[in-house]
């Protein structure tokens, strides 16, 4: 290897040596790194004219020829400087655009019409559920599990006010205000009790039939009158908003089939005896059409609608 | 001996030669711009997209290769293919050294064709040395405005053909020309343009040496028998030029002169600017070019050929070159698992993918009717380029109801996706426990397409268990 020696070029060194032979060459750069170093000087300065960079005490350069031109919610036009937070609300206002098209098909065409195509109730899905937490969740809780005695369940298929697509708008358009009287003074504890044995004869619990019997008579009868709201067959009546006792379902008082008949009846008992008074808020000056409209969707959908 | 700080690129000017590895070399760069330069523009009868052979779709998340579509979360086959690009590089260059760099990499491929065109424009080496001397003149100007106007047009052809993979190239080439493409297409194709024009007719073999990673690491898989472009120092030591009295060989041989005549080819034709009679160097990247300069030399002499061969470093010492080793054989068989693993992968891809998500608040209500309800977000994804129709059926819950709201009959266009929400009603005396697993399964209208399952629990509160006993 004698010719390699002879071609290799002398290679200057740093001078130092560690551990007696460890030694640094001192090769030169090649040009075109020098070259790549000043185009990044080159770039820095473009940058600093072009784009927001300097402070300036309170203020700061703000860029030159890049500006960004949005629309704000109530319509205005703004210029300003090159920003994110201008590119974030130019894109959105983008994507507003972009939904305009959807939205306007899910205003116009029939509820029917949403459910059977894909696409539009994909949209209105995705887009009520936001809706629903922004608007409904704090009463209805996530997902329209209501909270039993307070807030309707809006997962279920029992529907107090109605669950086909016109009622259910009507309800959230209008609101509604749920009414029972309290029946504390008009019946004695004995009928208390008769009345709340019989509603839960209506759905199947095994109790006394006797009492049933007697009950039956104060509900059908003058004495109670619940069948002007809530019929004589028990099955509710949704122009009043009253409950359907005749099925599984329990919108307000805390029935558990595994509880016992006598938690049951106490539970029972005591909506007889203090009433219900519950207001839901009307939603037609909050809300948009379209965003109503997707909510009753949305709403008639989760339970499986009427 | 005061260096400057900077180094200025030393010019090479390599001498064009003719041999076995050029004519090599040539087929593999006309098979390489044939392939990527005509690939946008070959037609593949696609319905419902593009019928474009090769097409990389990024705003729909479609990659169309042929008859395979590849959707984005197939992506980690991208990842699948580097893995095997990458044990390729280590068993090929284990074996036969910087093969890569030598014949496939496209920037010894851009190189070579810029050298062709400077070549064209201003003639051999010495004419081309020449000119890089003379002074500025109508001629000098001239061949080298020709020559940069020749390179950014290679440059700028092969920018917009990357580009075009990327968009409907028909439509794309035409909106590029009217002024009518993306941002992106211009910016790409800007882009590409100034670094093919930098890199193959500037910059040159200071990419491999300075700035390309492979170049360096392929070194550390270099043995003892790894087949390298080397010159035969035992046979060519002591060089001499030729001598009138010398010019046979055994009279060579007699006057204690080896077989290099130092006539210098092997240095002119190397792009890399190096001798390589100097042993292996990490310049080197195995194009073999000094290889055919040398065997000219010899025939013309009538001497052997293989005074500067491709053999390996054991193989000059005299040895056998050993080829069945651990390290060729470890490569070979994860390469064959990767590959086998990937084509598998591809060959087993579903036509259909469904995402079941239980909707968790509430988790389960009680219907009217006393039956339990549990909802599901579902999502299909038809991935074939055909429309399907699937039924969506439930499997391993007896006695359940399924619900969707626009019913449970699913028509998806060609690579289109669909959400709907899925309620499944069960009444607790049909319920075995208070979590159920059971398959949503998709069946396919016609036939046609592949029945798959999906798997779902269902949940019931345990009071209601315990009431449905």
């Amino acid at each position: 290897m004698s010719s390699k020696e002879t071609h290799k070029p002398a290679v200057q060194t740093t001078g130092h040596a560690w551990d007696g032979d460890l030694q640094e060459f001192n090769n030169p750069l090649p040009r075109w790194w020098l070259w790549a170093f000043y185009a990044t000087v080159v770039f820095a300065v473009i940058y600093w004219v072009i784009y927001p960079a300097w402070p300036l005490g309170r203020d700061y350069t703000k860029g030159l020829f890049n500006t960004i031109t949005y629309e704000t919610s109530d319509g205005r036009q703004v210029e300003t400087h090159w920003n994110t937070r201008a590119r974030f609300l130019r894109e959105m206002q983008a994507a507003r655009a972009k939904q305009e098209q959807i939205l306007q098909r899910l205003a116009g065409v029939p509820y029917q019409e949403i459910a059977a195509d894909r696409e539009l109730s994909a949209f209105a899905y995705s887009m009520a559920k936001v809706l629903f937490a922004d608007n409904c969740a704090a009463c209805h809780q996530s997902g329209g599990a209501g909270v039993a005695g307070l807030y309707p369940n809006l997962a279920d298929d029992a529907w107090l006010w109605g669950g086909t697509y016109a009622e259910i708008e009507q309800t959230i358009r209008n609101g509604r205000r749920g009414f029972m009287p309290s029946f504390a003074r008009a019946l004695d504890e004995q009928q208390l009790d008769d009345v709340a044995t019989f509603v839960l004869s209506l759905s199947g619990f095994e109790v006394d039939p006797e009492a049933a019997r007697r009950g039956g008579a104060i509900f059908n009868g003058q004495a109670g009158g619940c069948y002007y709201c809530h019929t004589h067959e028990g099955t509710g009546m949704t122009s009043q908003g009253a409950a359907n006792l005749t099925d599984a379902v329990w919108t307000v008082a805390r029935v558990q089939a595994t509880a016992g008949v006598e938690a049951n009846k106490e539970a029972v008992k005591a909506v007889i005896r203090k009433g219900i008074q519950r207001e839901m808020p009307a939603w037609a000056g909050r809300l948009d059409d379209t965003e109503i409209r997707i909510l009753t969707f949305y709403v008639h959908q989760l339970g499986g609608g009427q | 001996m005061e260096q400057p700080a900077y180094q200025a690129r030393i010019p090479i000017y390599p001498r064009s030669v003719r041999g076995r590895f050029r004519t090599a070399k040539y087929a593999v760069l006309v098979l390489a711009y044939g392939v990527y330069f005509s690939l946008p523009w070959l037609p593949w009868p696609r319905p419902g997209a593009p019928s474009q052979a090769v097409l990389f779709d990024l705003p729909g998340r479609h990659f169309y290769v042929f008859d395979l579509t590849i959707y984005a979360q197939d992506i980690f086959w991208l990842a699948g293919l580097l893995v095997i690009a990458a044990l390729l590089l280590f068993f090929v260059t284990g074996i036969a050294g910087r093969v890569f760099c030598g014949y496939f990499c496209f920037q010894t491929l851009w190189t070579d064709v810029f050298l062709l065109i400077e070549r064209l424009v201003q003639g051999e080496r010495n004419a081309r040395i020449r000119l890089a001397q003379a002074p500025w003149g109508p001629e000098k100007v001239l061949k080298l405005g020709a020559t940069h106007l020749l390179w950014l047009a290679v440059a700028f052809v092969t920018g917009l053909t990357f580009t075009l993979y990327w968009g409907y190239a028909p439509e794309l080439a035409r909106q590029f020309f009217t002024g009518a493409a993306p941002f992106p297409a211009y910016a790409t194709t800007l882009f590409l343009t100034a670094t093919t024009y930098v890199m193959a007719g500037l910059a040159r073999e200071q990419v491999c040496t300075y700035m390309c990673p492979y170049a360096r690491f392929q070194g550390v898989m270099f043995d003892q028998d790894t087949l390298v472009v080397a010159y035969d120092e035992r046979r060519g030591e002591p060089r001499g030029k030729p001598r009138r009295d010398l010019l046979a060989r055994e009279s060579r041989h007699g006057a204690g002169l080896g077989d290099c005549i130092d006539c210098g080819y092997c240095v002119q034709v190397c792009p890399m600017g190096i001798d390589i009679r100097n042993g292996l160097q990490y310049q080197c990247i195995s194009c073999a070019l000094c290889i055919d300069a040398c065997d000219r030399m010899m025939d013309s002499l009538g001497w052997p050929r293989g005074l500067v061969r491709y053999t390996s470093a054991r193989a000059l010492r005299g040895e056998h070159t050993r080829w069945y080793k651990p390290k060729n054989l470890g490569y070979g068989l994860v390469l064959l698992a990767a590959v086998a693993a990937l084509a598998w992968s591809i060959g087993h891809r579903s036509s259909v993918e469904m995402a079941v998500r239980q909707v968790r608040q509430p988790i389960s209500v009680t219907l009217s009717d006393g039956r339990e309800q549990n909802r599901y977000e579902i999502k299909i994804n038809n991935k074939t380029s055909r429309p399907a129709v699937y039924h969506l059926v439930l499997e391993g819950l007896p006695g359940a109801e399924l619900v969707v709201e626009g019913g449970a009959v699913f028509r998806l266009a060609p690579e289109a996706s669909t959400k709907a929400l899925a309620l499944v009603r069960l009444h607790p005396k049909d319920a075995r426990t208070s979590r159920m697993s059971f398959h949503f399964v998709l069946v396919p209208e016609s036939g046609e397409g592949e029945r798959r399952a999906w798997e779902a629990v269902f949940y019931l509160p345990p009071w209601r268990l315990e009431a449905g006993r």
